[in-house]
């Protein structure tokens, strides 16, 4: 087997070295009767070239010579080819955790570049080094929140994103804690007022989300003076980050968790990517997660090393700040690689480009007749609009153009049927964008007669 | 023998400063291609929210950026360049060609959102990662959606609460062996449950005594590691199973150390009820440096009602759809799928070996174990002196007395250019060193490991001076760790004007 570096005349000379005849021996420890008799029945051995056909065929079954207006919480962007050249190389990929600081000195001053940057971009004092993505990042910024309040009641804005508010739920069934949801109001944003009969002084911790899952932005003072006021704590989640070179951060927040995928993670079906949890300085000795920290070595050179682990379950063990183990380093490597190529101005003129391009696809939908954009509050590059008719006849149609038009927001939001959530990235031409716009069109008109028919009988 | 040994050397390493220490106004390292939508202003469009500046963020050129990254690389040590050898960890080598079909056109691109008619070939894969994997387990049904090990420990114990609960009683206790690995423990208390630790017996595996005596009917189950930290087969399983099953218990494995078991030992055989895997330990996916990993949760049909929803499902006609019409789950640990790419990847390392070579892989790496574990151990204590499997763990005993400890050795193997094992786990032993070769190491280089911890040893006796103040080869020395702790210096920040 090629991955495999041992000779025949090794394994017998090693087997000699240890008084074994046989290798079977080795396993006579297993009782017989849990012993495999019969080889397993899995496929292959596969050469290489097999393997690339197998994976070949699975890639022409997918969708990737269409055009996807999908977001949710996954953002297509243009992934620049340094980043491979620089995650492929061993050292980086091919590592462990670096708990052997003098040999993983690459790796923990990228993590800390990483956390530096994070803390930049939200807003925050301090950031840690990756959590394993978005959901489960606000899942820990509320844990984080119950064990800093002392309280145990949740509250989330409704338009956090759904699988994330699945993933909180399923966390805390266990934990005696009540979760409440609050609603959003007519303009896509958080209901104020809703808000604050919804929290109370049992409150640990208040999830919103900006963009929210509708891609509408929050104004945070405001909710922030409400969530404070009666000595809760706000988290502010993200899924959609490059909106921060061009928003201001959530700076009111206690914690700012979010996914970073957007920064050059491939979308590759859901995964992997990479959450963050950034926080205020007072708040470091809780947070879940690893953290590289500066420090000297015995000569007095600056280096880094993990510190603070006595949060961490391998040392504190039932008592742990989180159970985590594993982070997501390659990707929060990546996530560091393009914010460090497109820089400041690189990541602003981005950010500008998917506002541009958002408005642009809104605006045009909003003229189709039968279409509404419900929301009026401020969006980036994501934005809800309501279809003229049947949103699953609308996304077929568009299927046939090689257009998958958005998601359909329905299946989240039985109040929203036939409204569709719409992202508009960098990479949607404006070519692909006309198209689509010409289909909405087409399918409008049917809708737009029998209106005016209807309204001619009326 | 000294003379055979080779010392690493330092090769070239530059110095690198921090990225923001680098950065010029104006620079960047990207270019946009060009606008062909009419622009809108950002300052007007957003107004209150819009935001002038980041403060601090880096301005690099997309060579520096190169430049730097690559630097900060062969700082690392890495599979790539040698033998690790870090125990529980099995860092065995993550072949190239994976990280070309992760990254085909749909399998690195399509959304998760995609229609699921559009995204069979995604599908189609995950449907083949859970095949092979329940085939290689010997379990009925599994679910790949937690993100990583400990994700799966929480998800495998939320399964068996929700199952007590539906049986009337979901009680209040998870025996966990003092051996365990700390996410244990941790996950136990997370699935709401306490921790009730189960001693080892002087075999340094379960006592089935005191098992006997600490089930009873608010204990909920046992979370078990086998092969366990030891690298020892818990030979008892079947009867630690009855025990637990006749209090009305549920067995979970921990599955940590499956590279001792795939093609020899399924699991599922045991009498267990639940386990996880670790994609990133026994399925060769890149450990990246602490991440991304995969915890798959895999289930016997008692527990199957309770798996993470969607469910993947292969259909009657070949195609895979989402199931989300699981009314029984214990909900969802991860949105969208999983670490879907590395499901890709483990899936390419299954077929790459097939069954045959799956089974010599696992041969090497108990053959591995033993060889280093016999031709050691004149050098170190070993206080579990069992048949090992695919790791062993010394004790640093005999060093200590010259006030080397475990920690010590490690740091002086570095200078012999290998990675250290794993040092003061599990707990269950007094400075343990903690070996696990893989069967990524060849006889050569596992001689030149063995020539290392022996030359080590004797160092340890005639200059200890010498390990304790190891490594003197690296870039850095030991670092001073007391010191970042107690004035936590987490970020870069601009110097003050």
């Amino acid at each position: 087997m090629r991955y495999l570096p041992s000779s025949d005349s090794d394994r017998a000379a090693m087997l000699d070295a240890i008084g074994k005849k046989a290798v079977g021996e080795l396993f006579e420890q297993i009782p017989a009767g849990l012993r495999l008799r019969d080889r397993l029945n899995v496929p292959g051995p596969l050469s290489e070239p097999e393997l690339l056909e197998y994976f070949e065929q699975a890639s022409v079954e997918s969708a990737c010579d269409y055009v996807s207006l999908l977001g949710a919480g996954a953002y297509a962007h243009y992934r620049p080819v340094v980043i491979d050249a620089l995650i492929l190389r061993g050292e980086f990929l091919t590592s462990y955790t670096p708990y052997q600081a003098e040999i993983s000195q690459g790796n923990l001053q990228a993590m800390f570049e990483f956390q530096t940057l994070i803390a930049q971009l939200t807003g925050m004092d301090v950031a840690n080094s990756s959590l394993y993505d978005g959901s489960t990042a606000a899942n820990e910024a509320v844990l984080m929140a119950m064990r800093l309040t002392r309280r145990n009641r949740v509250v989330v804005a409704r338009t956090l994103h759904p699988e994330y508010r699945q993933v909180i739920e399923t966390y805390l069934q266990h934990q005696g804690v009540e979760i409440a949801e609050t609603p959003y109001a007519s303009t896509g944003q958080i209901d104020l007022a809703a808000l604050e009969s919804v929290v109370n002084d049992q409150t640990a911790a208040v999830v919103v989300q900006s963009p929210n899952f509708f891609g509408t932005l929050e104004s945070w003072a405001k909710i922030a003076e409400v969530v404070h006021k009666r000595g809760a704590l706000l988290v502010s989640a993200v899924t959609e980050p490059l909106s921060l070179a061009l928003v201001k951060p959530p700076i009111e927040a206690d914690i700012v968790c979010g996914e970073a995928q957007s920064f050059g993670v491939p979308v590759a079906y859901g995964g992997p990517y990479v959450g963050f949890l950034a926080t205020k300085e007072q708040f470091v000795r809780q947070m879940p997660g690893r953290l590289v920290g500066q420090t000297r070595d015995s000569e007095g050179r600056r280096g880094y090393c993990l510190t603070l682990a006595t949060r961490e379950q391998h040392i504190r063990r039932e008592k742990a700040t989180s159970n985590i183990c594993t982070s997501q380093s390659l990707m929060a490597l990546n996530a560091t690689i393009y914010m460090c190529l497109l820089g400041k101005s690189g990541l602003r003129a981005l950010a500008e480009q998917n506002l541009s391009k958002a408005c642009y696809a809104a605006d045009e939908l909003g003229k189709v007749p039968g279409a509404s954009l419900p929301f009026a509050a401020s969006h980036f590059n994501e934005f809800v609009v309501k279809a003229p008719g049947d949103c699953g006849e609308l996304l077929a149609a568009l299927r046939e153009e090689k257009v998958i038009g958005g998601l359909p927001l329905e299946r989240f939001y039985p109040e929203l049927k036939d409204h569709l959530l719409v992202c508009v990235t960098e990479i949607v031409s404006r070519r692909a964008l006309d198209r689509m716009i010409e289909v909405w069109h087409r399918f409008s008109r049917p809708v737009a007669e029998s209106i005016a028919d209807a309204a001619a009988v009326g | 023998m000294t003379n055979r040994i080779k010392n690493a050397t330092p090769h070239m390493t530059r110095n690198e400063d921090l990225i923001f220490e680098r950065s010029k106004p104006g620079k960047t390292g990207a270019e946009l291609r060009p606008l062909d939508v009419p622009a809108r202003s950002a300052e007007r469009t957003l107004g209150d929210l819009y935001r002038r500046d980041i403060e601090g963020f880096p301005e690099i050129s997309e060579l520096d950026v190169m430049r730097h990254f690559t630097r900060l690389s062969t700082w690392n040590y890495s599979i790539d360049a040698g033998v690790y050898p870090l125990g529980s960890c099995t860092m065995k080598y993550n072949p190239r060609l994976n990280e070309t079909v992760a990254r085909f056109a749909g399998l690195g691109t399509d959304h998760p959102y995609t229609p699921e008619q559009l995204s069979q070939g995604c599908l189609k894969v995950l449907a083949d990662t859970q095949r092979a994997l329940l085939e290689i387990t010997g379990m009925d049904a599994i679910s790949l959606q937690p993100a990583a090990g400990a994700q799966g420990e929480l998800t495998g114990l939320l399964m068996i609460r929700a199952c007590l609960r539906e049986r009337g009683d979901a009680r209040r206790f998870i025996l966990v062996p003092d051996s365990a690995h700390g996410t244990n423990p941790a996950s136990v208390t997370i699935s709401g449950y306490e921790a009730l630790p189960l001693k080892s017996d002087s075999r340094g595996c379960v006592d089935l005594a005191e098992l006997e005596r600490l089930m009873s009917t608010e204990v909920a189950g046992l979370m078990l590691t086998n092969p366990n930290t030891l690298g020892i087969f818990e030979q008892d399983i079947q009867k630690i199973c009855e025990i637990v099953h006749i209090k009305g218990g549920l067995v979970y494995m921990d599955g940590a150390n499956m590279n001792a078991l795939v093609g020899v030992a399924q699991p599922g055989r045991f009498g267990i009820d639940v386990m996880h895997l670790n994609l990133h330990k026994t399925f060769s996916t890149p450990h990246g440096g602490g991440g991304p990993g995969s915890g798959p949760v895999a289930v016997k049909r008692v527990l199957e009602p309770y798996l993470p929803a969607p469910t993947v499902e292969e259909q009657p006609d070949g195609s895979v759809r989402l199931n989300y019409d699981r009314p029984r789950s214990v909900g969802r640990v991860r949105a969208f799928y999983g670490n879907f790419g590395m499901a890709v990847r483990a899936l390419a390392y299954i077929l790459a070996y097939g069954p045959e070579g799956l089974r010599q892989a696992t041969e090497d790496a108990v053959l591995n174990a033993n060889y280093v574990k016999e031709r050691i151990r004149e050098c170190y204590d070993l206080p579990y002196d069992a048949p090992s499997m695919h790791e062993c763990v010394f004790s640093d005993k005999r060093q200590e007395s010259r006030g080397v400890r475990t920690g010590d050795i490690a740091k002086r193997l570095i200078d012999y250019g290998f990675h250290p094992y794993t040092t003061s786990f599990p707990l269950i032993v007094h400075g343990a060193l903690m070996i696990e070769p893989t069967e990524s190491a060849g006889k050569v280089e596992l001689d030149a490991l063995i020539d290392a911890l022996r030359s080590i040893a004797q160092e340890a006796q005639e200059s200890p001076e010498l390990v304790q103040t190891a490594p003197h080869t690296t870039r850095v020395s030991r670092l001073d760790e007391v010191g970042a702790a107690r004035k936590p210096v987490l970020r870069w920040k601009p110097a003050a004007p």
